[in-house]
């Protein structure tokens, strides 16, 4: 078990940064990046319920084959808002803006990211496009899916289209200055000694993954500008009337939401990282090809995007170098999951909640990222395209490997952000529900997908009743799952243990100051003159058996 | 309706796609079998406090692993993309002879016309052992035709034609429905496709309504929208010739050659302004809104028989 | 000097360094504006590959006097600009508020020719739609292109007003020391838009007037 350190704090100013301030005020002014980061927080967890009680009702609307609860109408606003939600106020937000806000100065042994204005600025954009999102779902909702393909939304579709594309448009430059802020931070403050290479690998994702948000999201912006002016001004740019294309839209909306799949997974690698060799104490075998593995995923994912448009109208030539593409995309992730189970290897495994979800993102990313081959060659995608069997790969990825890796994260920096820990017994059952509940739920689709069932479908031929019956089950095993830390977390904060700097004996700069932090970070900013990981020297294996590190990053720690 | 009007392999493609899917089944067990046995078998040996040996690392590990493992990645990889483009290539030539079938996608049904005229709706007869082509174009939004039993889908597009080939090898009724969605009965906009051995689907072509054939009728469409008006020889409005005109290179005003396809066919009736045939005025009509899609399939049936006579009366 | 230690912001330690901070993180929101930007010239490109002729014939209906004042205007406005953030990088605090104050002016003066055009283009029916009196269709493409490239650059143009205004009543009033990088930033962001309209004035004014 743990080994809980008890410091005794001074009590003369606030103690750290949640003492800063109680009132709402404080909270909606602040610029101290782990307010922000819990802000947001605060705003996707509601996000992710909304997308999580759509898809609930979904699910057991498909229980029945022929709609029993539902018109065809109610039920394709309902899978729409299920998909904008989550992709966009929750996934792609979801581990930058809490643990990357919080964590990224820490460390890189910061007091604050490099704008910090800018940042509370970035959490308003987030708000404002929520804003939009919503009053198009009150307003009745939108039905064009999440891709708002043209022309059924630019010219056919009877629902909200331009207040939620608003919503995506604004929240998109939410993302961008998040990315500029990280991009700047990590270049321009990193503390004495910690040179690239010595950067954790929670701070090579996240700068990776903002260089991303950088360069794809502006596309999205244009791309939903452009419907939202021929919808509201009835400008024809995808109006294949007047010549239009609407596969220009297609090209621009890919050229966007294929990167930010990677936006999705390059976090969620790095908080993995930072679990495996914690928990196995452990250095992280092959910490360079770790990080160009997370480069070379961020710049060849950008060149991939037609392998979702196999059978949009294409050139069959143009999609056999997307083909090609799409399989090198799939070395570099193939790599890290090596290397993950590489740093298994000799070392001192404890099975605490963060571990387990870490486990369990690795074996459903494993599975998920094979998926991907299946849907890279063009004869097999052009049969399961647009049916159950891409619902399953993406959601293996971003479900049963983001917000697994995400609930890693929360468990991990949990007691770093409160100062109390949770119930490691509840936890660990979450932890094992989520991945049973999970595989219940999506193995299925992969099976009626590639028999013939399509997506987005409403009703569907009886034949394959019984695979949603199972997946709806899976699905209320996941509700389960994913309710019980919305339980004992915030029980934690008035019964949890209280802990020290370092419960886990983890190495990171973040572990070497009070948990809660202080306001600035650090009382001094350290000097950096170690490797990360140092959970033993180098060339032997982990054996010790304490907590403590081998060496922290900081000289004097 | 079962599982095996979209499960069964209609067509040598179907069994392709088909091998190639079971191969990586088998090889993503495999690997997810190997990676989750490394991790169970690593978290049990060497869990905090077991008496595996640990101790310093052996040397070759690092490099020659890491790099060991990236190779045979990239060339398993590169293997797969190679089996699966050399299927898709036999694919992409579409087949001579084919026969030729429209599709009409339209919210929220599909209209099915085959070469003499015979009219289907939301079904498609095709004789079994016989390329058959489908000619598509949707009428409003972008639907997509997916045949699960022969292992194909393509979207349908408006204002484009998109095309669909097969050789269907097994008779019977397969499922058919629209995989992109397109609005509130997307899920509903379901159908078959039957294939029958060729003697009987020549006795159920003849068993139709008697229809004339889609060029017969083409022709009387050609004169009924007045187009022999001006293009016949007899004319004393100058417009091109449009005998044999399919298929062939045609010079444009602005310099560049084209090839008088469906689609070049299809603008020049509906935005004639768009390329001007070197030496000819931009006079003539759009027929937007007056030709229906169903029409224009006609249309180009009949351009496309070589039965346009010089001089016909208008 | 104590003007210069105002200028100063968390968690900077340096001058040098906030101002090194603030350029690169203006270059980078530029690269993402570059890619807004590019994802409107891209579909241009395309159809103007498709429809030559249509481009052509529409493109004519431009307004050249109109576009080359504005090119006059927003050009000098970067002198002018330029100017402000130099002399107020050196602590001269009068110039450069003549200088943003002539910054000002001219963006206005932009935006108003540019009612002008506006109003002018919807009296001649240029605006896509049932009345709109060009031929073929495709026109209607270029002045759909028109009306949100124009737009989307106007609003940066106005949003990046707003903030020169509020940045010289700031000069003025002695809240914001004239050495603070916000003004290296802005005057990144003024370029920026400028060069925008340098690329949009050929593709909108210049084609097919040759």
């Amino acid at each position: 078990m743990t080994d809980i350190l008890l410091d005794s704090l001074p009590p003369a100013k606030p103690a750290n940064y949640l003492e800063e301030g109680h009132t709402l005020a404080s909270w909606l002014t602040t610029t101290d990046h782990k307010r922000i980061g819990i802000l947001y927080a605060l705003s996707i967890t509601a996000f992710f319920f909304i997308g999580g009680i759509a898809i609930g009702i979904v699910r057991l609307e498909l229980i029945t084959p022929h709609g029993a609860l539902l018109s065809d109408d109610q039920y394709n606003r309902l899978f729409t808002l299920h998909g904008i939600v989550m992709v966009w106020f929750f996934l792609v937000p979801s581990i930058p803006t809490t643990f990357g806000n919080f964590l990224l100065p820490l460390m890189i042994g910061a007091r604050e990211v490099a704008f910090p204005r800018l940042n509370l600025f970035s959490w308003y954009l987030f708000v404002a496009g929520a804003v939009f999102t919503v009053y198009s779902v009150i307003a009745g909702g939108v039905d064009t899916g999440w891709t708002f393909y043209t022309p059924f939304s630019t010219l056919f579709s009877n629902s909200h289209v331009i207040a939620a594309a608003a919503g995506v448009f604004v929240a998109g430059f939410s993302s961008i200055a998040t990315g500029v802020n990280f991009i700047t931070t990590t270049h321009m403050l990193r503390a004495p000694g910690m040179t690239w290479f010595r950067l954790p690998l929670m701070v090579w994702a996240l700068y990776t993954t903002s260089i991303v948000m950088v360069l794809a999201t502006p596309v999205l912006a244009m791309s939903l500008l452009l419907i939202m002016a021929e919808r509201f001004l009835g400008v024809p740019i995808f109006n294949p009337n007047n010549g239009g294309d609407p596969l220009l839209f297609q090209h621009l909306f890919w050229f966007y939401s294929h990167p930010a799949v990677y936006i999705m997974v390059l976090p969620a690698m790095g908080v993995v990282s930072e679990i495996f060799t914690c928990f196995a104490r452990r250095r992280v075998f092959g910490y360079s090809a770790m990080v160009y593995a997370l480069l070379g995923i961020g710049v060849v994912g950008f060149l991939v995007w037609g392998h979702h448009m196999f059978v949009a109208g294409q050139s069959p030539y143009a999609n056999l170098v997307f083909s090609f593409l799409s399989f090198m995309v799939a070395v570099p992730s193939a790599i890290k999951v090596f290397n993950w189970t590489a740093t298994l290897y000799r070392g001192q495994i404890s099975f605490e909640a963060p571990m387990l979800y870490a486990m369990s993102f690795l074996g459903l990313f494993t599975i998920g990222g094979l998926t991907g081959l299946f849907l890279a060659s063009v004869p097999i995608d052009i049969h399961v395209t647009d049916t159950y069997f891409v619902v399953a790969h993406f959601h293996f990825i971003m479900v049963g490997g983001t917000v697994s890796a995400y609930f890693a994260g929360l468990h991990f920096w949990w007691p770093k952000i409160t100062g109390r820990m949770y119930h490691e017994s509840w936890a660990r059952f979450s932890a094992v529900t989520t991945f049973v509940g999970f595989m219940v739920t999506f193995m299925p689709q992969f099976i009626m997908g590639y028999a013939g069932m399509p997506r987005r479908y409403h009703v569907y031929p009886e034949v394959f009743q019984i695979y949603h019956v199972i997946s709806s089950a899976g699905a209320l095993i996941l509700s389960v799952a994913y309710l019980f830390p919305l339980f004992y977390l915030p029980w934690s904060l008035r019964h949890g243990d209280r802990v020290g700097k370092n419960p886990w004996g983890a190495t990171g700069l973040e572990w070497t100051t009070p948990s809660p932090p202080p306001k600035d970070n650090f009382p001094r900013i350290p000097r950096v003159d170690v490797e990360p990981y140092a959970y033993h020297p180098v060339g032997q294996s982990a054996d010790t058996e304490g907590r403590e590190p081998h060496r922290p990053q900081r000289e004097d720690a | 309706m079962n599982l095996s009007d979209f499960t069964a392999e209609a067509s040598s493609h179907a069994a392709a796609v088909d091998r190639l899917f079971y191969v990586l089944v088998g090889l993503s067990i495999f690997i997810s079998l190997a990676v989750f046995a490394l991790v169970l078998l690593f978290s049990l040996r060497y869990r905090r406090g077991s008496r595996a040996k640990r101790g310093p690392m052996p040397k070759f590990i690092q490099r020659e692993v890491e790099i060991g493992w990236t190779c045979a990645t990239f060339v398993l990889f590169l293997f797969i993309f190679w089996w699966a483009a050399a299927s898709q290539l036999s694919a992409l030539t579409p087949p001579k002879n084919a026969l030729e079938i429209s599709v009409v996608a339209k919210q929220w049904m599909w209209k099915v016309e085959q070469p003499n005229g015979v009219r289907e709706i939301n079904e498609i007869h095709v004789p079994a052992d016989k390329p058959v082509r489908l000619s598509m174009i949707s009428q409003d939004v972008i639907h997509s035709l997916f045949l699960p039993a022969l292992r194909i889908k393509q979207d349908v597009l408006p204002q484009r034609y998109t095309y669909l080939w097969f050789t269907a090898r097994k008779t019977g009724t397969f499922h058919l429905t629209c995989a992109e969605f397109c609005g509130t009965e997307h899920s509903r906009m379901a159908g078959r496709i039957v294939v029958l051995p060729p003697a009987d689907y020549a006795r159920w072509i003849e068993a139709q309504p008697e229809k004339l054939g889609l060029a017969r009728e083409g022709e009387a469409l050609y004169r009924s929208l007045g187009c022999s008006g001006c293009h016949a020889t007899a004319s004393t409005v100058h417009a091109p010739d449009l005998n044999g005109v399919f298929g062939r290179s045609v010079h444009l005003a602005d310099g560049r050659t084209v090839t008088a396809d469906e689609a070049y066919l299809r603008d020049s009736i509906l935005l004639p302004g768009r390329d001007i045939v070197a030496g000819y005025e931009p006079v003539m009509p759009s027929y937007r809104g007056i030709v229906s899609e169903e029409q224009m399939i006609r249309l180009l049936a009949y351009l496309k028989s070589s039965s346009i006579k010089q001089g016909a009366e208008p | 000097m104590s003007e210069a230690s105002h200028a100063l912001n968390d968690p900077w330690s340096t001058l040098a360094r906030q101002r090194a901070a603030m350029s690169f993180g203006v270059w980078l929101f530029l690269a993402s504006e570059v890619l807004f930007f590019g994802g409107a010239l891209l579909g241009y490109t395309i159809y103007r590959d498709l429809y030559p002729d249509a481009f052509r014939l529409a493109a004519r209906e431009t307004d050249i006097v109109y576009g080359t004042l504005n090119t006059a205007i927003l050009l000098t406005s970067s002198l002018t600009m330029f100017v402000a953030e130099r002399s107020a990088h050196e602590g001269f605090r009068r110039t450069s508020l003549w200088c943003l104050a002539a910054t000002l002016a001219l963006g206005s003066a932009f935006l108003v020719v540019k009612g002008f055009e506006y109003y002018d283009d919807i009296a001649k029916g240029l605006f896509p739609g049932p009345a709109f009196p060009l031929q073929p269709a495709q026109t209607q493409i270029f002045w759909a292109f028109y009306w949100v490239m124009t737009g989307v650059h106007a609003i940066h143009l106005i949003l990046g007003l707003g903030i020169l205004a509020a940045m010289t009543v700031l000069l003025y009033r002695r809240a914001l020391p004239p050495q603070s990088p916000s003004f290296q930033g802005l005057a990144l962001y003024w370029h920026f838009v400028d060069s925008v309209w340098v690329v949009l004035l050929p593709l909108l004014y210049l084609i097919g007037r040759a």
